[in-house]
C-alpha cells in the first residue's frame, strides 16, 4: 500500500461522493462508510489511487458513496474483479466491500482463492447475518433455527463462520470489528489498510429492517463487556465488566476462567497475532457467544509475498534474462524457412 | 493424383517414382507412441522442403487410455502438396498404423489403393483382442484394397538400435522415428531437418540422440533396401508467395496475435482464464512470454476468469480470456457486465462439440448463437470468426482493434479444428501491422463517464488519473453522466445506443469479397473454420465449369455491409456449417432470405468432396 505524506492532507469529507447515500435509517453501513473515509484520509493514499470494488447487496452500494474510482460488479465476484485490477495495476489501492451472502454464498469460491493467493486487497465483509437487498431471506451466517422469510420454520443449514473460513484459507490478515464501536472499527480498518496482502475484516453490522438486534449481545451497553473480548498483541485474553475473566487453554480447548485464587494472568492464553501457524487464530475464531466472549480486533497478521509481487518478479526476471520482448523475435521463434 | 511416372533415379531399387500434387499421410498409434511428434516432424520437413502443408492432430481426451485400445488411439494427419492447400486432406493416401487398434480406428479413411504400412509386430493376439478383431486382418484378404506393407517395426527398430546402452523400453520409444524414416524414404523427404532437431533436443543426452537418429536412418534405409515397396512418390515444392515462414496452429497464432496487439498498443496484456480443452494451449503459450509483459492469471473458475478480465480492462490493461463452449456459458453474466460498463476486452471461444462436456477434443461450430444471444438482457457485442489457423493471428489483432476503438467486448470464435490444425504462416513485417493509437483522457473538468464520441464509444479512463475519479457498474446508467438511472426513456435510449454502437462497427470493416462470379445460380456462404473446405470445393467446381461462387464471413456481428446485396444476386444460397444451421437462422432473420443449410455435426470438419457433392446436387436441382 502506498502512502504519500507529502500529499496535501485530505479529510474524510474529501472522500464523500456527490451521490445521495441510500441505506435504510439505522443501518450499520453508515458507520462503516464514515470510518472508512476517516481511515483513507489518515493513511494518506491519494484519492485517484483508490478503487472500491463490490458485488451485489446493500454493502455493494458502497463504491457509489466514495469519491475514489469505483467498480460495482456482479454478485459474488468482487474479489476476482479486484484481482484483475490489482494484477494489472499494482500501484492502485484496492478495496472490496462485500456481505455475508455476496462473499460466502455466491462468491465463496472467489473468497478462499483470493485469500490463498494473498492478493493485496482490503476485504471488508459486512456481516448482518441476513439477506437485506432481496428482503429478508436467511444467509450463510444466519444462526440455526432463525425464522426468516424463506425459513418460516427456522433455518436448518449450519452456518459458516467468516473468520474460520478466512483462517482456513490462511489469510495473512484477519480481524473483526463491530459497526457501533467506531473507534475500534477505525483502528482495525487502518491496520487492514496498512497490511500488505489480503486483509480480511469481518464487521458485525446491524440490519435495522430485517435483522434488528442480531448483535445486541455484542453491542448492548450492559452486555458487551462480558460477551466480547478485545484482542491485544502480546497481551493475555482478558474480558468482562470488571476485567476479571480470561481465556485459558485446557489441552486443545479454550475455557473461561475467573482471575482469582490460583488463576493469574500468566496462566491465560497470550495473544500473538504474528504466529505463522494459524491454529490458535482459528481457535479464537471458534469462540462464539454465548459459550464464550467473541474476540474483536486483529486475530492474525503475518507476512507472505503477495501474488502480484511474485508475478512481477517473474515478469521482471524474464525481461532481465531474455530482454524486453521484441515482436520480430517472437514471430521468428522456432523453425522458420524462406521462400524465394 | 498422378502427374507423371518415371524410373527411380537412384538406381538402388526397382521402384517406380510417381510424381503427385498432394499427399495426405496419417500416423496413428497408441497415445504414448509419439505419433504427434512423428507427424509434426514430417510437417516441418515438408514445409522446409517447400511444400504447402496443412495438418490436423486427432487425439483422445484421455491422457493415457489403456494401451492398445481403440480409446487410446492418437492420430496426426499431414497434407503436403505442390499447390495451395487449405485442408489436411479429405482422404488419407497413406496410413501408418502402429497397432491393431490404430488400424481399426483409421482404415476407413484410407483411399482405395492407398499405402498401408502396419507394424506387424504389434498384431499379437492380446492386441487383436483389445482392438476387437476376431481374426488377424493381416492374414485375410480384408485389406486387399490397399497397398499393404507389413513391417516388423519393433524388431527392426530394436535391431538397429542394439548396443545403444539404452533400456529396451527407451529403445522401443524410438519406433516412431523408425516409422518416420520409412515415410521419409517413401516420399523423398530429406532427413536433415529431423536429424538437426534430434541433435538440438537431445544434445545433452548423446545416447538418446544417437539412438533416435539411428532409428530414423534405419527406417529410411529399410525402405531403400528391403525392396518390398513397388512405388515411391515425389511432391514438388509449391509456388508460394516469397517471404519468411513458420508453421502455426490456430492456438499459437491466437497467442501471437494477442501479444502483438498489446505490444503495438504499448499495453500490458492481462489474460485471465481457466483451463479448458481445446483452449488451454493459448494459456500455455502466453505464460511463456512474460518478457512481453504478459500477465497470465489462472483463475479458480470460468466466472473468476471473466470478472478478472473485466477488472483488468477497467484498470487499463489489454484484457483477454480464452475458453470453450461450457466456459463461455459460465462467463455470460460477466460478459453482460462488460457490455454494460462498455469496457474493451477480447473473449476467445475455441468451440468444441457440445452441449455439456460433449466431445471436448472434437471440433464444432455450435456456439455462434450462444455468442450472439447467450446473455441476459439486450446485450450486443462484436463477434468475429477466424477462417484458418494463421488467420487467428490477424483476427486477434482485429478483435483488440475493434474492442478499444468501440469500447466493447469482442468474442473471437475459433474451434478445435483451427486451434490444433496448423499451416504455414508468412511472418509479417512488424511495421506493416495495424497501429494502435489509444488516448486515455488525462484531465477534464466535470468528467462524464458515458459521454460518447462519433463512434458512440465512451472514454477509457485509467484509474489513478487525478480529477477523473468515477464509478461504473452493472446498474443502468444515465446517458452521458453515467449516474445510476432507472428512468424508462433513459433505459430505452441506452439499449438503442449500445446496439447502434455495435452496428456502427460495420463502417470500419473491410469489404466482403466474392470468390467467383458476382451473380449467378448458387452462392456458398461459410464462416469460420469451414473456409478451407468450402473454398477448395468451390474452386474445384468452378474448374468443372459449374456456376457457383462463395463468400466467407469472418465478421458475424456486425455483418459486413455488402452481404445483403450479394445474397440477392444469386438464385440459391447454400450454407455449410458444423452445427444445425445457426448461421442459416441469422441470415434468414437478418435478410428475410431463404437459404439452404448443409449441416455436419460429427466432431469432424467438412471434407471438400462433401461440399462439392452438395454443390453439384443443388445445381442439378435435386432436393437433399
Amino acid at each position: 500500500m502506498t502512502t504519500d505524506a507529502a500529499q496535501a492532507k485530505l479529510t474524510p469529507r474529501d472522500f464523500a461522493s456527490t451521490q445521495d447515500v441510500r441505506w435504510c435509517p439505522g443501518c450499520g453501513d453508515y458507520s462503516i462508510l464514515a470510518q472508512t473515509k476517516k481511515v483513507l484520509a489518515n493513511v494518506g493514499i491519494p484519492r485517484e489511487k483508490v478503487v472500491f470494488v463490490s458485488g451485489i447487496g446493500c454493502s455493494s452500494r458502497f463504491p457509489y458513496y466514495v469519491s475514489t474510482y469505483g467498480f460495482h460488479g456482479v454478485h459474488g465476484r468482487a474479489l476476482s474483479t479486484a484481482t484483475g485490477i490489482r494484477v494489472s495495476r499494482p500501484d492502485l489501492s484496492v478495496w472490496v466491500t462485500t456481505g455475508d451472502g455476496d462473499a460466502l454464498s455466491i462468491g465463496g469460491n472467489h473468497l478462499i482463492h483470493a485469500i490463498r493467493r494473498n492478493v493485496d486487497i482490503n476485504v471488508l465483509l459486512f456481516n448482518n447475518r441476513i439477506y437485506g437487498l432481496t428482503k429478508g431471506q436467511y444467509s450463510p451466517t444466519s444462526p440455526p433455527g432463525k425464522r426468516t422469510k424463506s425459513t418460516p420454520q427456522g433455518v436448518i443449514d449450519f452456518p459458516l463462520h467468516p473468520l474460520s473460513v478466512a483462517i482456513g484459507a490462511e489469510a495473512t490478515f484477519v480481524a473483526r470489528a463491530v459497526d457501533v464501536n467506531v473507534k475500534h472499527l477505525a483502528h482495525v480498518l487502518e491496520r487492514a489498510a496498512r497490511h500488505k496482502g489480503t486483509s480480511f475484516v469481518e464487521i458485525y453490522q446491524n440490519c435495522a429492517i430485517f435483522n434488528e438486534g442480531a448483535f445486541e449481545y455484542a453491542t448492548g451497553k450492559d452486555t458487551k463487556e462480558d460477551t466480547t473480548l478485545y484482542l491485544e498483541h502480546n497481551h493475555p485474553l482478558i474480558f468482562g465488566k470488571h476485567r476479571n475473566k480470561g481465556i485459558r487453554l485446557a489441552g486443545m480447548d479454550p475455557e473461561v476462567v475467573t482471575l482469582e485464587g490460583d488463576v493469574a494472568e500468566d496462566d491465560l492464553l497470550f495473544h500473538d497475532e504474528t504466529q505463522a501457524e494459524p491454529s490458535l487464530a482459528y481457535l479464537l475464531s471458534r469462540m462464539h457467544y454465548p459459550e464464550f466472549p467473541e474476540p474483536m480486533g486483529v486475530f492474525r497478521c503475518v507476512e507472505r509475498p503477495t501474488y502480484e509481487d511474485l508475478l512481477m518478479e517473474q515478469i521482471n526476471g524474464a525481461v532481465e534474462k531474455q530482454g524486453e520482448g521484441d515482436l520480430k523475435d517472437l514471430f521468428e521463434a522456432g523453425d522458420t524457412w524462406v521462400v524465394e | 493424383m498422378v502427374v507423371s511416372t518415371q524410373p527411380d533415379q537412384s538406381g538402388k531399387g526397382a521402384q517406380q517414382v510417381i510424381e503427385v500434387e498432394e499427399i495426405a499421410v496419417r500416423f496413428c498409434g497408441d497415445s504414448g507412441d509419439g505419433m504427434q511428434l512423428a507427424g509434426t516432424q514430417m510437417t516441418n520437413t515438408s514445409a522446409v522442403f517447400g511444400n504447402d502443408v496443412s495438418t490436423f492432430p486427432d487425439y483422445p481426451s484421455e491422457i493415457r487410455a489403456p494401451l492398445g485400445t481403440l480409446a487410446g488411439v492418437s492420430g496426426f494427419q499431414l497434407n503436403f502438396g505442390s499447390h495451395r492447400l487449405r485442408t489436411p486432406g479429405d482422404q488419407v493416401n497413406a496410413l501408418i498404423a502402429m497397432n491393431p487398434a490404430a488400424l481399426r480406428a483409421n482404415v476407413a479413411d484410407l483411399e482405395h489403393g492407398g499405402v498401408l504400412i502396419v507394424n506387424s509386430d504389434a498384431f499379437t493376439q492380446t492386441n487383436l483382442d483389445k482392438a476387437g478383431y476376431t481374426e488377424n486382418p493381416l492374414d485375410g484378404d480384408g485389406l486387399n484394397a490397399f497397398k499393404l506393407y507389413k513391417v516388423p517395426v519393433d524388431t527392426l527398430n530394436a535391431e538397429a538400435c542394439a548396443g545403444s546402452g539404452l533400456s529396451g523400453r527407451a529403445v522401443a520409444r524410438c519406433k516412431n522415428f523408425f516409422a518416420l524414416g520409412l515415410s521419409y524414404w517413401l516420399y523423398g523427404r530429406p532427413m536433415d531437418p529431423t536429424l538437426n532437431w534430434i541433435e538440438g533436443k537431445f544434445g545433452t543426452k548423446p545416447a538418446v540422440a544417437d539412438t533416435n537418429a539411428k532409428a530414423l536412418k534405419a527406417g529410411y534405409y529399410y525402405g531403400e533396401t528391403a525392396e518390398i515397396f513397388t512405388h515411391r512418390y515425389v511432391v514438388a515444392p509449391a509456388k508460394i508467395a516469397p517471404g519468411k515462414y513458420r508453421k502455426v496452429s490456430g492456438n499459437e497464432a491466437t497467442a501471437l496475435g494477442l501479444i502483438a496487439a498489446a505490444r503495438l498498443a504499448k499495453k500490458t496484456l492481462f489474460y485471465g482464464t481457466y483451463p479448458i480443452t481445446p483452449a488451454s494451449d493459448i494459456l500455455h503459450d502466453l505464460s511463456r512470454h512474460k518478457n512481453y509483459d504478459v500477465r497470465t492469471f489462472q483463475a479458480e473458475d470460468e466466472i473468476a476468469a471473466m470478472t478478472s478480465v473485466v477488472g483488468a480492462a477497467f484498470a487499463g490493461a489489454f484484457a483477454a480470456t480464452g475458453t470453450s463452449g461450457p466456459g463461455l456459458a459460465l462467463k455470460s453474466e460477466a460478459i453482460g457486465l462488460a457490455v454494460m460498463t462498455e469496457l474493451p476486452m477480447v473473449i476467445v471461444n475455441v468451440q468444441r462439440g457440445g452441449p455439456s462436456t460433449g466431445m471436448p477434443t472434437k471440433t464444432e461450430q455450435s456456439d455462434l448463437l450462444q455468442s450472439l444471444c447467450g446473455r441476459h438482457g439486450e446485450a450486443p457485442l462484436c463477434i468475429l470468426a477466424a477462417a484458418t489457423p494463421a488467420d487467428c493471428f490477424a483476427m486477434s489483432i482485429e478483435a483488440f482493434r475493434i474492442a478499444v476503438e468501440f469500447m466493447t467486448p469482442v468474442i473471437l470464435l475459433t474451434d478445435g479444428y483451427l486451434a490444433n490444425g496448423a499451416e504455414p504462416w508468412r511472418i509479417p513485417d512488424v511495421a506493416s501491422l495495424p497501429k494502435f493509437d489509444i488516448k486515455h483522457p488525462t484531465t477534464g473538468d466535470d468528467f462524464k463517464p458515458y459521454l460518447r464520441n462519433e463512434k458512440l464509444a465512451r472514454q477509457w479512463v485509467l484509474p489513478g488519473t487525478k480529477g477523473l475519479e468515477h464509478r461504473v457498474g452493472g446498474l443502468e446508467k444515465r446517458d452521458v453522466t453515467g449516474e445510476v438511472c432507472y428512468e424508462p426513456e433513459n433505459h430505452h435510449r441506452m439499449v438503442e445506443l449500445r446496439q447502434q454502437k455495435i452496428a456502427g462497427i460495420a463502417d470500419t470493416l473491410p469489404p466482403l469479397e466474392v470468390l467467383g462470379d458476382e451473380s449467378g445460380k448458387l452462392l456458398v456462404v461459410g464462416w469460420g473454420s469451414t473456409y478451407g473446405a468450402i473454398t477448395t470445393a468451390v474452386e474445384r467446381c468452378r474448374k468443372k465449369g459449374l456456376p457457383v461462387s462463395s463468400v466467407h464471413l469472418r465478421y458475424i456481428d456486425p455483418l459486413q455491409k455488402e452481404l445483403g446485396g450479394i445474397l440477392e444476386r444469386y438464385e440459391q444460397v447454400l450454407v455449410p456449417e458444423m452445427n444445425r444451421g445457426q448461421l442459416v437462422s441469422v441470415l434468414r432473420n437478418h435478410f428475410l432470405r431463404d437459404v439452404t443449410g448443409f449441416y455436419k455435426v460429427q466432431g469432424k470438419p467438412f471434407l471438400i468432396k462433401e461440399i462439392e457433392a452438395k454443390i453439384e446436387e443443388m445445381l442439378n436441382g435435386k432436393e437433399s
